[in-house]
Parts: C-alpha cells; structure tokens; sequence
C-alpha cells in the first residue's frame, strides 16, 4: 500500500506546464531522491504534494486520503507530511525550543510542558540539544537546517519532503545536516528529496528518479541509474556531475 | 519698556499643570494601546481578512488620514449626538485619538506585514498552521518588530496632536496652559512654559517606546 | 429662527476654505525657502551650524503645533508686538514645516549611497558642486513623493489655525455650527471638503512613490 501515490499529475504556471503527467508511487519507509536539471519540475512536484502548488491535472493521494484543496483538507495533510525547505525558513523572533514547539502547541493543542519535552527530545536526535534557548540567527546554517528538521519531526509525520535542504549551505556544513538525513533513514522514515547531492543519493536512496521536462525521465535503484543510466538525457545530466569522474 | 518675564507666576499654578499631565498621559495611553490595536486588526483585514470587510477599512483609513483630527474631535463630540451617542469630554477624546492613531497604524502595520518572507508563510503552512495561526504567532511579531520606529513617531506625533482635546475641554496639559494664563495673565510665559513639558514629555514617549520595543521584541519567545 | 439649508452650509465652508488653501500653500512655500535653509546648515561642515539648525528641528517637531501657535499669537502680543493672526499663523506654519521638510529631504540626500558622494569627489568636485551636479537631482527624485505627502500634512494643520481666531475653514465650521445647531451636517461636510483637498494629493504622492520607485522609508 503505498504511502503517497502521484497519479498523472500535471501543474502549469500561466503558459508553461511544468509538470506534464507525473505517475509516482512512494513505500513506507522509502527514500526517494529525485534530481535532475534546474526547470525540470523537481521543487514544483514536491511543493504539489504538500499542497503548497495547486495541481491542475491528476490526483495525489498521501496515506489514503485524496489530496484536496480547501484548507482543512490541506492542514490535515501536513499533519501527516512535513517539508524542509532550501532557506530554513526558522521563525526569528522565536528561540530554537519555541520553533520546534510552537505548531505542536498551536496546531495539534500540545499543553506546553509536553511540547517542549518532545522539543528536547526531536533537538537531541539532530544533536541540538544544548542549543534549545538560542536564537535562530545566533546559529550557523547547518545548524539551523538541523532545526527545521527537528521543527518537522516534532509533527511526528509520516514522510518528510525535502527540497534541496543542503543547497544554501557552505560545503563543511553540508555533512552534519546528511548525517542527520542519514540516521532518519535508518529509523525507517519515508522520505522525498530533491537534491544534488549524488554521492549521498547513492548511498543512501532507495530508489532515484530523474526528472526531465516535466516527466518522470528514469527511475530505479541508485546503482542501475548511475552505473547504467538508460536514456541519453540522464546520461547527459550525469556527466555534468563528478560522479561519472569517480567511478 | 522691555517686556517684564514673571515665570514664577506660571509655578504658583503647578498642581494644574501637573493634573493637565495626568490627563494628557491618560489620552496617549489609552489612545496608544487602542489605536495599535485597531491597527492590528485592520492591518490584518487588509493583507489576509474577508475581503468583504476590505473596502469599509480603507475607507475608514483614508477618511482619518486626510481629514484634520480636531475636525474628526468635533465631529465626534459634537456630531454624534445627533445619532443618539451622547459621549463626555474625555471618552471623546480618547475615542478621537483610538481612531486617529488607528488609521495611521494600520498603514504603518500593514508595510511591515507586507514585507514578511514568502517562506514564512510556507514554512508556517507546512506546519499545518491555519492562516490565523500563521499571522498571529509567525507573522505579527516580527512585523511589529520592523515598523516599531515609524510607529513609535507616529505615537509620538498623536501626543502632541492630543493638545487640540483641550479644544473640547478635555482638561489636559492645554488646557491646564490656557486656565493658568487666563488668571494670570502671562501667555507668553505659561506657554513657553508648557511647551517645555510638551517637549520633554515627548523625549519621555519616545524612550519608553524604545525600552517597550527592546523588551517586546526579544522576549517574544514568552 | 432662520431655517439654514445644506446648501447655504455648504456654501459658506467652501467660501472659508479658500483661506485653508492660501495659507497651506503660503506655508508650503515658506516651508520650503526654511527646509532648505535649516537643511543646508544641518549638513554642513560647520558643527555650530549643524547644532542650531538641529535644536531648529527637534524643537519644532518636539512640541504641539497648536503650542506654537499660541506663542506666536498670545504671547508676541504681550510683548508688545501686535500679530494679526494671519501673520501668527502664517509665521508658525511656516516654522513648523520647514522643520519636517528639511528633515524629510536630509533622509533623502543620505539615502543616495556613499559611492556617489566618493566618485564626484575624486572626479575633483567641491562640496557644492557635489550637491548641485550629483546629489541634489538624485535626492530630488526621491523626495517628490513625500514633499507631497507633506503637503497633505499641511493642509490638515491649517485646522488649529481657528483656534488662534484665524478664518479659515474649520473656524467657520465652528461658527455655522452655532448658528445652524446642526454639528453632524456641518462638520461632516466640513471633513469632506478637506478630503477633496488632501485625498488627490495623498493619491498623487503614492503614485510618485511608485512611479519613481522611491524606497519607502523604514
């Protein structure tokens, strides 16, 4: 039964159709990365599924409801699917603590001291623990990232939906915030990245889709698409990366 | 013959000037907290609220902004009577100031709304957060926080503008001026004298708004 | 008792109002000719002058304009001087605009970046040519928008003028309404007058504001 099921999905801004027909199922527990060129529809296709983008073809259904697009529908959905977003987006008139807690409080009705244990315990797992009265701007990028992972976690979601959630980080940073993708994996989330991040996809992802004008181009296992990329667009794509060098 | 200055006349009549303070302090306090509180509400209506409440706002807006406030005091006490609202000299004019300072705010308020991060809202949307949630804990704050000099002037500019209440006599610091020079008869003396108070109570304002601002604004996080 | 009809009302207010129009745009005038006077000597080299013309400034935006008419009226008086209270008013006016004129223009010769000032400097231009040839036409550009919205302002304040006896709309307002006891009439088509006066003009500086893509001040 899989947790979020894209059927033939189409979105277009104005004239351009961006996304022309995405058909993508999604196991628990799975780790999807979906890369490809900038324009190709990735960030839109993620954006979709949390309801951020009104689709205008298709349907997406995420653990069994349809998606729709009045608000109840929409705030019940990301009850159930959280997204980190390439800027971190943290609240800056809020310390740390007070970001990962305020939508338990104010969505889910948490009384206070159980949000903030939960706050404590979600900060501990990305190893922010001590950083819990701080404030957002007092921190460094990979560490703010880290806190919108725990502000998504403390939602206790189904999946998680993260776009490009490296890309606005200095490269020392980058490993602390995959290490902590990396141990979500582990304990069984099902994740959606869109990232550029090959080596980690490798690695890490289950599956890899590669997106090209709008469709789902190729999908598959990491080694078959990037050992033996099928069409000549991937293999193009991958030759921009230096994953073609190491191999 | 050289003008003889006797300001000590002005002091033998401090206990009125000093209750003229307590009044004219009374009118931008409350004046203050309603009218930011007014232009919260409409600031909200115009960037997020139903959109059928969106025209008699900013006709309300536009009206005070481009009216004189001692036309808006008078028109307050002595034309609503008419409707039946028969108001006394002081609820007169703290109402006058709420919604003088309200029309100011709401612009002043909405800019700083307006300049929110589209990732905020995003942020706050993928949090399940309703739009209400969202503007009340994500939003509202940091907008207060960016626009809090310009509305802090405008705060202060409303205190010095209340000395048209004494117009209806309202018994503030004006009127506490004009009472003191009509028993001793030293205008120039008792004015120059209140325009002093005026200048310091408005350093004063301003100050406090600061401290106000500095504490508002980093303990946001409660 | 003489029945008074909305018209006859509304008559004798737009009459009144063309001195609420003489004097706002005396004190703009005014204004000006003291905004740039005090502006000048805020910005210049000379710290005595940058002090006088700030206290200028504190002082006249510090204190009610209604304090600063009666001192040009009731107290010059007792000192022996007689003031018209067009004059007192006039006087005032004019004062208290230059004061916020000028700083409104200062806010917009420091907006222009300090890169403009350091390339006419080492294109070896003085101090004033600086202003006439560089500065001063980029901080005009920006400064048409809220010279306009000032002038609103003006208009507006014209109103405490009838407090020192000065003719002029609102005072007649006053008088018609103990004529005629009908203040909601009188005072509503009062404020309407003055809207049809400032509202173009507000809509007119949002326009510049646009149009000239002034950055709207913090």
């Amino acid at each position: 039964m899989p947790l979020i099921a894209l059927e033939d999905v189409r979105k277009r801004f104005g004239d351009n159709e961006v996304l022309k027909g995405v058909t993508l199922r999604v196991d628990p527990g799975e780790v999807i990365a979906i890369i490809g060129k900038s324009g190709s529809g990735k960030s839109t296709l993620l954006r979709c599924i949390n309801g951020l983008e009104q689709i205008d073809g298709g349907a997406i259904m995420v653990a069994d409801a349809q998606l729709g697009d009045d608000e109840l529908r929409l705030r019940a959905l990301r009850l159930k699917v959280g997204m980190i977003f390439q800027q971190f987006n943290l609240f800056p008139h809020l310390t740390v603590g007070r970001n990962v807690m305020l939508s338990p409080m104010v969505a889910k009705r948490v009384p206070e001291r159980d949000a903030a244990d939960m706050a404590r315990a979600m900060l501990t797992r990305v190893g922010l623990a001590h950083k819990f009265d701080a404030w957002p701007d007092e921190l460094s990028g990979g560490q703010q990232q880290r806190v919108a992972i725990a502000r998504a976690l403390a939602m206790q979601p189904l999946a998680l939906l993260c776009d490009e959630i490296t890309s606005a980080l200095d490269p020392e940073l980058v490993n602390e915030v995959l290490a902590v993708v990396r141990e979500l994996a582990a304990d069984g989330m099902t994740l959606l990245m869109v990232t550029h991040e090959m080596r980690f996809a490798r690695e890490v992802c289950d599956r890899v889709v590669f997106m090209h004008q709008g469709r789902v181009h190729e999908i598959g296992p990491p080694d078959e698409l990037f050992t033996a990329p099928a069409t000549p667009e991937l293999r193009q794509f991958l030759g921009m990366t230096d994953l073609a060098a190491d191999r | 013959m050289a003008y003889q200055y006797d300001f000590a006349s002005v002091f033998e009549y401090t206990p009125v000037l000093l209750k003229g303070i307590g009044v004219t302090i009374k009118l931008i306090a409350f004046g203050a907290v309603a009218g930011v509180a007014i232009g919260i509400a409409c600031a909200w209506v115009r960037t997020q609220g139903p959109t059928w409440l969106r025209a008699p706002v900013s006709a309300y807006v536009e009206l005070i902004r481009n009216t004189p406030f001692l036309i808006q005091l008078f028109f307050v006490f002595f034309g609503l009577p008419s409707l039946g609202i028969q108001l006394g000299e002081m609820q007169a004019a703290c109402l006058a100031m709420a919604l003088n300072l309200g029309a100011y705010s709401t612009e002043i308020i909405r800019a700083g709304i307006d300049a929110t991060p589209r990732g905020q809202y995003e942020a706050g949307a993928s949090l399940a957060l309703s739009r209400i949630q969202v503007f009340r804990h994500i939003v509202l704050m940091p907008a207060l926080m960016r626009i809090w000099p310009a509305l802090s002037s405008q705060i202060v500019i409303v205190m010095l503008g209340s000395a048209v209440c004494s117009q209806i006599a309202a018994e503030d610091l004006t009127f506490a001026a004009n009472f003191i020079q009509s028993r001793n008869f030293r205008a120039f003396e008792v004015y120059l004298v209140t325009t002093g108070i005026y200048l310091a109570l408005a350093v004063l304002l301003r100050q406090i708004l600061r401290m106000t601002g500095r504490r508002l604004f980093r303990k946001a996080a409660r | 008792m003489i029945e008074f009809s909305t018209w006859d009302i509304v008559r004798n207010l737009l009459l009144a109002a063309r001195w609420t129009i003489i004097l706002s745009l005396a004190a703009f005038a005014g204004g000006a000719l003291m905004g740039v006077l005090a502006l000048m000597m805020r910005t210049s080299r000379v710290a005595a002058m940058r002090r006088i013309s700030w206290a200028y400034i504190e002082l006249f935006q510090g204190t009610p304009l209604l304090m600063q008419l009666f001192l040009a009226f009731f107290g010059l008086s007792l000192i022996g001087v007689e003031v018209p209270p067009w004059l007192a008013a006039g006087a005032a006016l004019t004062l208290w605009s230059g004061a916020f004129l000028a700083e409104i223009w200062r806010g917009c010769v420091e907006a222009i970046p300090k890169g403009q000032w350091e390339a006419s400097a080492s294109l070896a231009l003085g101090y004033v040519q600086q202003m006439r040839y560089v500065v001063l036409p980029q901080a005009l550009r920006i400064a048409v928008a809220p010279t306009v919205g000032f002038a609103v302002q003006i208009v507006k304040s014209t109103a405490l003028t009838s407090i020192i006896g000065f003719t002029e709309l609102s005072k007649a307002a006053t008088v018609i309404t103990n004529a005629t006891f009908s203040p909601f009439t009188v005072y509503a088509c009062a404020a309407l007058i003055y809207f049809a006066l400032c509202w173009p003009l507000s809509r007119l500086s949002l326009r510049l504001e646009r149009k000239l893509h002034a950055p709207h001040r913090p």
